[in-house]
């Protein structure tokens, strides 16, 4: 896989300062799905900032986070780690391209039952 | 813009005594340079700027002014800075009406400790002011002349 | 016209060899109102004063400035210089020509001409100077200690024994405050009322020292030498000369529905009651809420069995008000709220405690006798886990946590794991912590003696969790040393909470004006050089109220609080900075803006009879407290009618100066 996504790209797409973290571990303490990963919520904070982008893109634990947020509840300092769990998640579907629609495809998906805020979050998604 | 090499910005900076004073000295202690064009006016707090001391200077033809005073939460008098950083909020929205370009007007905070970052931010405040060139004299309506 | 002298120092060659100070002083003998100008080397010496000194005598000057080094540096100096030759010292200006002049610059000609400009600008201002005399006013030779633990012991008794009267206020019915509730203390494991009580009992005989216990400081107003404080002495419902604090009414109450405050609420007390067993003054209280007398107007068997008839239902609340010259703040600190950490079911199981209540529980006079029982079951725990850091060096909300260090859990942690594997050594320790900080003397050898004497199980990481299954605790947390989610069975769980303000600390700094920070915490006048005053002239910290910090630093706090407090009491004048504001009244609208801007409460307002040219009659004005004032100014650009100036510092003196540089 091509190397060229960096600490920048990960933190641009989440938001996320990792040089707030104090590396107390609360994070990793909170996972409900801590056995399962490989690299841990608090080492991906350590990780981005040291720009081991690769080694996290190439790992099954990015497809393990449950998205549950307990991390960043939990977070004394506000670092959101499942924030970064999900934009190297993100860089790698960029970077594979594998998004398998785009936003113009949207409008023919659509019924009256889909929420607004689907839609909404399907245009943000699909849209480059 | 042409500038006139033997033109010399004025520039007035109002410090207050307890933090930008003592920064000013201790940029002076720590021999860090800054144009001669900059002058300092020592006053108790940064609240006690009165506008009218920056609308004086302007009539009398200075080309810039600044003023320093303690970082937020740092005031040797509790909250003075906060008034000052009102009351030039006010002022400078004022001038800029009044035809005195905003980059002229500025207010930074230097702390006693903070001897290199007065120098700098004389450096740039006197850099940008001899850029804008000569400034145009505010006019004193009760005045005849011109 | 006014004669103004101008002295223009060389420094050596700290200005001479930049600025050219023959060319300074010559071209401002041109300024007009200059009758003398020359230079020297060294003004500052004893040969320049003494030149300065002459010159005042023989010119006759009204005025001198000096072109040297930073006000900041000697300006005191030329000030006495001036005085000593009959010149009032507010008639001397300094042009700072070499910390903003020859140090800074290299070209000797732009040096001259902006010394030479700097020069024109303190001589434009000394014009407009006017002689200022500072004012006086009087010391009252008794101080204020607001809070009874401690802090507020040591320095009452340091200052009492220098001679002054104190009286101590405390809101709770004795002194003693948080110490009193502990076990042990670190790194010592000596028993904090061993050490404690003998100090409360040394403050309850001191002659200078009066004890008000139960009591609140209301209002203070006033000013350094001369506060006036309203205090109010809650009504105990119990008159303290007749009781003898034998307890019999304590263990006759019917009432047992009061949560025993001293035990952190582990236990109940009666409605009467005496808060524990060396309580300072040693009196029963009545807590009326709880009272069956004050609910239905019946029962009163305290009453009936009290043998020396101490017991006044209708006791009132009390209003003291006294005079001080001084003011200590020694409010304090409480734990915070262990409720607001959910992930910890601080709410969900008794067994999960805080800090502060394991000190209870471990106590010998607590709730358990000094056995450590499961307060849920009363069975003996044999699986502690201790986490480190609840609440503190939070960021992400300031509502449950503290940006800050508390600075002392680490230590008390320590302490409690190590007493808790000496008395019990079946009993397995962990502590989840993040950093262990022990920067104190015979801290670190402490915190290494848990460990490798006593066998505490140091994990570094944090819980993520606790929830109650059965009768155990189930903590999962991170082991971030050796990778891996830690799942361990507890028996109970020990919160290290937070420590925050006292709650009524917020009020008394309003009070006082003095000032604090966001976590109300008071500020002190200079972070590392005042460490022990509050900005606000007569008002000095001692203890936690200032800080985080441990009993030995609180002491010597409160030790350093007294010696300020001394110092100013053994003054019998004070004499004030001259540089104050003041209103003419002429020109005063009544508006009231400058007494609102004002971070001192300096200014009132009064009706006064005025006399001008186009005025006479009654108004309201304004008038400034000049022993109040410290002379900041936020008034003089406040007032919409100019009225208020600042001697020193006024309108026209720095409207000369601007003229002056923009010439």
């Amino acid at each position: 896989m091509a190397a060229n996504v960096t600490t920048e790209d990960i933190l641009r797409i989440s938001g996320v300062n990792p040089r707030k973290c104090m590396k107390c571990g609360k994070c990793s303490g909170t996972c409900p799905a801590y056995d399962e990963m490989e690299y841990h919520p608090h080492q991906f904070v350590y990780m981005v900032e040291r720009g081991q982008i690769d080694k996290l893109m190439q790992s099954k634990s990015i497809y393990r986070c449950l998205t549950c947020f307990a991390c960043l509840e939990r977070c004394p300092r506000n670092v959101e780690p499942a924030k970064l769990i999900e934009a190297v998640r993100l860089a790698v579907i960029r970077q594979q391209g594998m998004n398998h629609m785009t936003e113009n495809d949207i409008p023919a998906l659509l019924d009256d039952k889909l929420p607004q805020q689907a839609i909404v979050s399907a245009m943000r998604k699909y849209k480059k | 813009m042409s500038v006139n090499t033997e033109w010399k910005p004025k520039i007035v900076a109002f410090c207050c005594n307890w933090c930008s004073y003592a920064g000013a000295d201790l940029a002076g202690s720590s021999r860090l340079s800054y144009p001669a064009d900059v002058k300092i006016i020592r006053i108790p707090c940064s609240c006690r700027l009165n506008p009218l001391f920056i609308l004086r200077a302007f009539q009398r033809g200075a080309d810039g002014v600044i003023l320093c005073g303690c970082h937020p939460g740092d005031c040797h008098y509790s909250t003075g800075n906060y008034y000052a950083r009102r009351r030039m909020t006010l002022l400078f929205s004022m001038l800029s009406y009044l035809g005195i370009d905003s980059r002229r007007t500025r207010v930074e905070w230097v702390s006693a400790a903070e001897g290199p970052k007065f120098a700098a931010t004389m450096n740039d405040f006197a850099k940008t002011i001899t850029e804008l060139g000569e400034n145009v004299k505010l006019g004193d309506l009760r005045c005849k002349e011109n | 016209m006014q004669k103004i002298g101008v002295f223009v120092c060389w420094c050596g060659s700290n200005i001479a060899a930049t600025v050219d100070v023959k060319a300074v002083a010559n071209a401002l003998r041109s300024e007009p109102g200059v009758v003398f100008s020359t230079e020297y080397q060294y003004m500052c010496s004893e040969n320049g004063q003494n030149l300065i000194k002459d010159t005042i005598r023989d010119y006759k000057l009204d005025g001198i400035v000096i072109c040297s080094c930073s006000p900041r540096m000697h300006e005191a100096t030329f000030r006495k210089t001036a005085l000593a030759a009959g010149l009032n010292p507010y008639m001397v200006e300094i042009a700072n020509i070499r910390e903003q002049v020859s140090w800074i610059h290299k070209d000797m000609t732009e040096a001259t001409d902006k010394a030479i400009v700097l020069g024109r600008a303190a001589i434009a201002k000394v014009k407009k100077n006017a002689p200022l005399t500072a004012g006086t006013s009087p010391v009252t030779k008794r101080a204020l200690v607001i809070g009874g633990g401690i802090a507020g012991i040591q320095t009452a008794l340091d200052v009492a024994d220098a001679g002054y009267e104190v009286d101590i206020v405390e809101k709770s019915p004795t002194i003693g405050g948080r110490m009193a509730q502990l076990d042990k203390t670190f790194p010592t494991l000596d028993c904090a009322a061993c050490i404690l009580t003998p100090k409360m009992v040394e403050a309850n005989q001191h002659e200078n020292i009066n004890l008000l216990t139960y009591s609140e400081v209301e209002s203070v107003s006033g000013f350094v030498g001369s506060f006036k404080a309203k205090i109010r002495k809650k009504a105990r419902f119990v008159d303290e000369v007749k009781c003898t604090g034998c307890g019999v009414c304590t263990e006759k109450c019917p009432s047992r529905k009061g949560l025993n405050e001293f035990n952190m609420g582990l236990n109940t007390r009666g409605a009467v009651y005496i808060p524990f067993a060396q309580a300072v003054p040693n009196k029963a209280v009545i807590d009326a809420s709880n009272c069956i007398h004050f609910r239905t107007g019946k029962c009163g068997i305290c009453e009936k069995n009290c043998s020396a008839g101490a017991i006044k239902f209708d006791q009132q609340d009390e209003i003291i008000e006294r005079d001080y010259g001084a003011i200590v703040v020694a409010t304090g600190f409480k734990p915070i709220d262990a409720s607001a950490f959910d992930e910890y079911a601080y709410n969900q199981s008794k067994d999960v405690v805080t800090s502060l209540e394991f000190e209870r529980l471990m106590n010998a006079a607590g709730p358990t006798k000094g056995t450590l029982l499961r307060p849920s079951d009363g069975e003996h725990p044999h699986e502690i886990v201790f986490i480190q850091c609840v609440g503190s060096r939070c960021s992400r909300d300031a509502s449950k946590g503290k940006e800050y260090c508390s600075k002392i859990c680490c230590m008390y942690t320590a302490k409690h794991a190590m007493l808790v594997r000496e008395k019990y050594p079946d009993t397995k320790v962990h502590v989840f912590y993040i950093d262990v900080r022990t920067p104190g003397k015979n801290f670190d050898e402490f915190y290494r003696r848990a460990v490798e004497q006593y066998g505490v199980d140091y994990i570094k990481g944090m819980v993520g969790k606790v929830t109650v299954e059965g009768k155990k605790l189930r903590v999962q947390g991170s082991d971030l040393i050796s990778n891996e989610q830690v799942h361990i069975d507890a028996d109970m769980v020990v919160l290290a909470t937070a420590i925050e303000p006292d709650p009524t600390a917020r009020s008394i700094g309003t009070m006082l004006t003095a000032s604090m920070d966001t976590n109300d915490f008071f500020t002190e006048a200079h972070p590392k050089l005042r460490p022990v005053e509050s900005p606000t002239a007569g008002i000095f910290l001692s203890g936690v109220c200032q800080g985080p910090k441990d009993i030995p630093e609180t002491v010597s706090q409160a030790g350093a609080a007294a010696s300020k407090v001394i110092g100013l009491l053994s003054k019998n004048e004070l004499v004030g900075n001259p540089c104050v504001a003041h209103a003419n009244e002429l020109l005063c609208n009544g508006c009231s803006q400058c007494e609102r801007v004002c971070p001192y409460g300096a200014i009132t307002y009064v009706e006064k009879e005025v006399r001008g040219p186009e005025f006479r009659g009654t108004k309201r004005v304004a008038v400034v407290n000049e022993a109040v004032c410290q002379g900041c100014g936020a008034c003089t650009v406040t007032c919409p009618s100019t009225a208020m100036d600042l001697k020193g510092f006024s309108n026209n003196q720095i409207m000369a100066e601007v003229d002056a540089i923009c010439r």
